[in-house]
């Protein structure tokens, strides 16, 4: 049986994976194989993770107010939180 | 679910598509938005993939190496634009297999344009500049399409149909500047392709139910008369450019309206087409089942080797 997989792609050196889509495929290297057919025809990437879309574990967005909220009431995490006169330089 | 809670999630959903944010995938989405989702992004996956046959057919007949490495290339993304398609409709909770299904077994439409045949070289430059022209032009503004997914496929699509375009632009210019039977070959395809590619936007919006909610919901952007016209409008200078007259005697600009005015579509052909009897509707569907029965042996294979590697 083939499996969903979901793929991420490095556009190039310096940059994080980035999610491109899914594809199906019945093992880890076919995955790869058909990824790099499918979401790199035209140098889109230099390195290529593929992985079953049933081994990702994700936030569900019904809960996301509360579960982003320890963030949001925290602007001392900020830099822009904190007054320091004009005339001190490089900060 | 009660009637309070759902009230409150369709309010979220509205509110997200008012502030033009996009609706991703686990978000809660109204039944007739997603119904009216896979509905669309399947029938656009399905155009991509039986779009390959018609300009397939001259891969083994280009007429030089050059022709031969693009037309391999241009089918090659039509394939991909597919999968693209295939993989967003998957994210709405249907399964790709079904889908195919859903196509052989002609349960699900696709653009009408792909059941017209291909009869000489010059279809594949004239399919290029006015088919994929009229699809860059229906493509652009779903970039933007409220459906994250879709909208995000799209941009990787449209990036691509630039390529088709020009590839086939270039091809009726080089014929344009070859022999009189070159260049009648290039009118000819031109008067065959024309009506058909007007068609591609759909019937006219008097005879378009379901787009005042398309757009409410901004799935689509832009009514179909008003793509169609803005298309009409780009291709006029494009046909003078290259020396061929397209085939409406109505054709001409209109000063007061700022664009171009044209000739009555046959709306029966439309509909005949869409209802199976093109040209080609039978020959299409038979051959993508031919090919989706011919390969069962490669999926079992792989499925088979998979297994006995996991096992060991």
């Amino acid at each position: 049986m083939s499996d969903l997989y979901e793929v991420f792609v490095r556009g190039k050196r310096g940059l994080n994976h980035v999610h491109v889509g899914s594809l199906h495929a019945p093992d880890d290297e076919m995955a790869l194989r058909n990824a790099r057919d499918l979401y790199t025809r035209r140098n889109e990437g230099v390195s290529i993770w593929v992985v079953k879309a049933s081994h990702i574990a994700a936030s569900s967005p019904d809960e996301k107010d509360p579960f982003f909220a320890p963030s949001a009431d925290k602007v001392y995490r900020h830099p822009t939180f904190y007054d320091i006169p004009d005339d001190v330089p490089h900060m | 679910m009660t009637a309070v809670a759902e009230e409150s999630l369709e309010r979220h959903f509205e509110h997200t598509i008012e502030r033009d944010q996009r609706i991703e995938p686990r978000d809660w989405m109204p039944d007739a938005y997603r119904a009216t989702m896979v509905r669309q992004i399947a029938q656009h996956a399905h155009s991509e993939i039986i779009g390959m046959q018609p300009e397939g057919d001259w891969i083994t007949r280009a007429p030089s190496l050059r022709r031969k490495a693009i037309l391999l290339a241009k089918v090659q993304d039509e394939a991909g634009h597919g999968l693209y398609l295939y993989s967003a409709t998957e994210t709405l909770g249907v399964d790709r297999a079904d889908l195919t299904t859903r196509l052989i077994e002609r349960r699900q439409k696709y653009s009408s344009i792909f059941n017209y045949p291909t009869l000489s070289y010059a279809d594949v430059g004239v399919i290029g500049w006015l088919v994929d022209g009229a699809a860059i032009c229906n493509q652009v503004p779903l970039c933007r399409s409220s459906y994250g997914p879709y909208a995000r496929a799209m941009i990787r699509i449209c990036k691509e149909e630039s390529f088709h375009q020009r590839q086939g632009y270039e091809l009726l210019l080089t014929m344009m500047r070859g022999t009189d039977a070159q260049r009648a070959m290039v009118q000819d395809a031109v008067d065959r392709w024309w009506w058909p590619s007007l068609m591609m936007f759909g019937p006219p919006d008097a005879d378009s139910p379901n787009t005042a909610q398309s757009m409410a919901w901004k799935i689509k952007r832009h009514t179909n008369d008003e793509l169609r016209q803005r298309f009409v409008d780009m291709t006029v200078p494009q046909a003078e450019a290259l020396g061929v007259t397209l085939p409406d005697p109505d054709l001409r600009w209109n000063p007061d309206r700022g664009h171009y005015d044209f000739g009555p579509i046959d709306w029966d052909e439309f509909k005949r087409v869409l209802r199976g009897d093109g040209p080609c509707n039978a020959e299409r569907v038979a051959r993508r089942r031919r090919a989706h029965e011919e390969g069962a042996w490669v999926r079992e294979a792989a499925a088979a080797h998979a297994a006995k590697r996991r096992d060991s």
